[in-house]
């Protein structure tokens, strides 16, 4: 601090020494009511402390008189949002799930369900769009390995596919090399027919031998024109969406060593309104027969 | 060893009390005398508009139709509309406001660029409400001097009956300011009802009590604090004036030098200024204007009145305090007609933006449209292949019917060559292309359209999702694109 006071003409005000390019900064005195502003949002932050949760201790922290949390409030929040929606929880559970689509804000209101509960539960193998990947089911399309209309998904949701419960769906593609059941030039020709029965430029020769090794081996599931079986859940061959993929490679391998992909049964799991919301959703991604 | 071994040193502590500062000025009390005159009358018109315009906007009513609210000024914030005569404005909207304030704020420029603090001094709800106060004050305690006779004297029974019932009022005052507030947000004939049930909601009551508390503090005790400490506005108005900018000001080169004058006593040789101090006095802000243009003017022209008043009386020309330029006040000969360059390169810039800003909101404001559609792309999956070989793209359609009636609409495709669309409204299927919408309501629907992979010349393609109002054949086109798998 400067020994001498400095006054600025103008103003009449002290300056605090400091001068920038002949700028001088003024020494003005503030507010005395500003002080006590500030000794009042003390005074408020003490009474904060008491009643908000406010200090951390070793193992917890001061929770205020008031009891505020916001862990708290946000299960009082879901609590009312469930409590809102009981109505249509228990419209749902009661609704043929046929009809719901009559229902406007009940159907509305299971497909938005649906929708997040599909986020949390079967996004993972699925995908976030319900789009598949290889092995895993696009549900957005219109093939179905075991059928799309409501109660059929409703039951694949609930059962699962392969799965550990004893209602599950079953269908096995076999091993047909691995388990010795045909040699691999058999395979190349049957291979080779099912390339042709989606109008692709194959090996005529093979294709027609790989027919023969078709009605023999394979048409037991997917049926005399390889249209599919849904009881087994045999993929339809003939048209332009694969399960595992459509080139020559993959469907080798395909027949030889067999496919046995998993869906697990959801009924224990899941509660049936959940279900039903997942089944509403699945069946309105655009495939829904 | 003796004294006069002991050497004097020539040093002083650091913090000498007369070299410490002060940090914090206590407020004066400020008792502003009553003027009279022009400004002093143009003042109190100003303020009976302004507080009519608060006070009776709510109650007007404006006839929407059925469905819709008849208060011409609403800001129906539980179910998000705004409205304000013959616009009704929705949240997505909200550039209007925008618009509005960017007005509001470039009018400010240029008011402020041609007469300085002309809001501060007039219009400011600070200044009409602290006037107002005082106003009360001075009715119920007296002019500056038994005020201040008052203010020094001790308590007495009459001394506190003044002091409440001048508080009573204020805060009654408060309690109308508080209570006028809440009608904005709210049918005010209803909620009139509902406050005095006891049914209005609870925040009613708290923004009522804190408008109350806000007003009789800001206008009671805060006042001229509220201008000089607490408003931002003062500071920036700075870069709005400049030379050519109207002010209050005291022609100093005709009032100096200044000294009191005794009647029939020559004029020569001395200025006009009496220094009879009568602007001081009746300064609201407590300031002196003769010290020239300073950041706590609110330039309420009351010191224009006092003065001319004593001009009057000592038979010399008015305006040794008047409004003029920062150029022209230092001419000495008294200002019969003002010499003011309105036109200038910075108003000219402001009233160019202010047109612009105008007319681009009248035209979206003519133009606003009683439907907007909004079509959303699924991006995931971005497509899905069918199994006879096509491809399918999903779109959400977001269609908001702006009318208070049930409107049907019909969306059709453009830019495919052989589409097949549907909605998905039955869970499945051909779903109708046709969509019902309720009056003032969104209705979103989802939209899928397929298309033959060989009628697919590139990845994407361009196409329209055209909405048509059915009754009033209004359409709607947004364009977006159909994706499909690589080319």
């Amino acid at each position: 601090m400067s020994e001498k006071v400095e006054k600025d003409e103008i103003s009449g005000t002290q300056t605090t020494g400091h001068e920038w390019d002949g700028i001088k900064e003024l020494d003005t005195p503030m507010p005395r009511w500003w002080l006590w502003t500030m000794y009042g949002t003390i005074i408020w932050a003490i009474g904060y402390w008491i009643v908000m949760p406010a200090w951390p201790m070793i193992s917890s922290y001061t929770s205020g008189f008031l009891g505020y949390s916001s862990r708290g409030v946000l299960e009082e929040e879901l609590k009312e949002a469930n409590a809102a929606h009981a109505a249509d929880r228990e419209a749902l559970l009661k609704a043929d799930l046929n009809k719901v689509h009559d229902n406007a804000q009940l159907y509305q209101f299971a497909v938005r369900g649906g929708k997040s509960a599909f986020a949390v539960n079967c996004s993972q193998c699925h995908g976030s769009g319900a789009q598949g990947a290889p092995g895993y089911p696009n549900l957005n399309d219109d093939d179905w390995l075991w059928g799309g209309n409501v109660d059929t998904i409703y039951q694949t949701i609930r059962y699962g596919i392969r799965s550990d419960h004893e209602d599950t769906r079953v269908g096995e593609m076999p091993a047909f090399v691995t388990s010795e059941m045909l040699d691999k030039n058999q395979v190349n020709d049957a291979a080779e027919y099912v390339l042709s029965l989606s109008g692709r430029d194959t090996d005529k020769e093979a294709a027609a031998r790989g027919q023969a090794v078709f009605k023999e081996n394979c048409a037991s599931c997917h049926g005399e024109n390889a249209k599919g079986g849904r009881d087994f859940g045999a993929p339809n061959l003939t048209d332009a969406i694969w399960f595992y993929g459509g080139d020559k490679k993959t469907i080798l391998r395909t027949i030889s060593k067999g496919r046995h992909g998993v869906m697990p049964a959801w009924i224990n799991r899941l509660d049936d309104v959940t279900i039903r919301e997942l089944t509403l959703y699945v069946h309105s991604l655009g495939g829904g027969e | 060893m003796t004294d006069e071994t002991v050497e004097n040193v020539d040093v002083r502590p650091v913090n000498k009390k007369e070299n410490r500062p002060s940090l914090f000025i206590k407020r004066t009390k400020i008792q502003p005398k009553k003027a009279r005159g022009n400004f002093r009358r143009l003042k109190w018109i100003i303020m009976g508009v302004t507080l009519a315009i608060y006070y009776i906007t709510p109650w007007i009513r404006w006839e929407r139709g059925p469905g819709a609210p008849d208060q011409a000024v609403l800001v129906d914030l539980a179910n998000e509309r705004f409205y304000f005569f013959f616009i009704e404005i929705w949240p997505q909207e909200v550039y209007y406001i925008t618009g509005l304030l960017i007005i509001a704020a470039i009018s400010l420029f240029l008011v402020t660029s041609l007469f300085g603090r002309a809001w501060c001094g007039y219009s400011c709800p600070q200044t009409v409400w602290t006037d107002l106060f005082i106003f009360v004050e001075r009715a119920v305690e007296g002019d500056r001097n038994a005020r201040l006779r008052l203010d020094k004297a001790p308590m007495s029974a009459s001394k506190f009956s003044k002091r409440l019932t001048k508080h009573v009022i204020w805060l009654l005052i408060g309690v109308l300011t508080g209570g006028a507030w809440i009608f904005y947000f709210a049918d005010a004939p209803t909620l009139l009802k509902e406050i005095f049930t006891l049914e209005a909601p609870v925040i009613a009551y708290i923004s009522v009590a804190v408008l109350t508390a806000t007003t009789y503090v800001f206008g009671g005790f805060m006042r001229e604090q509220v201008c000089t400490y607490m408003c931002p506005w003062p500071r920036i108005q700075g870069a709005m004036v400049d030379d050519e900018t109207l002010t209050v000001t005291y022609h100093a080169a005709r009032g100096e030098p200044r000294g009191p004058h005794k009647k029939n006593e020559s004029w020569e040789g001395r200025g006009h200024c009496i220094d009879c101090n009568q602007c001081v006095a009746v300064c609201p802000m407590g300031i002196d204007i003769r010290d020239g243009l300073q950041m706590e003017c609110i330039t309420c022209a009351l010191c224009i009145d006092a003065c001319n008043d004593v001009m009057d009386k000592i038979d010399l020309p008015r305006g040794l305090i008047g409004y003029d330029t920062y150029t022209g006040q230092f001419d000495p000969a008294p200002k019969t007609k003002l010499n003011v360059r309105f036109i200038r390169p910075r108003t000219i810039a402001y009233a160019a933006i202010l047109a612009l800003v105008g007319s681009i909101m009248l035209i979206a404001l003519i133009s606003r449209s009683v439907l907007d559609v909004n079509v959303i792309r699924d991006r995931n999956p971005l497509f899905v292949t069918l199994s006879d070989g096509s491809v399918r793209n999903g779109y959400t359609v977001k269609i908001l019917n702006k009318l208070h009636e049930t409107r049907h609409y019909e969306i059709t495709v453009g830019g495919l060559k052989n589409p097949r669309i549907w909605l998905e409204t039955k869970g499945s299927g051909q779903g109708s292309l046709l969509v019902t919408v309720p009056g003032d309501s969104l209705t979103s629907v989802k939209l899928f359209i397929a298309e033959k992979a060989n009628n697919l010349e590139e990845k994407s393609t361009d196409i329209d999702v055209i909405v048509t109002d059915l009754d009033s054949q209004q359409r709607e086109t947004q364009d977006t694109s159909f994706k499909g798998p690589q080319k």
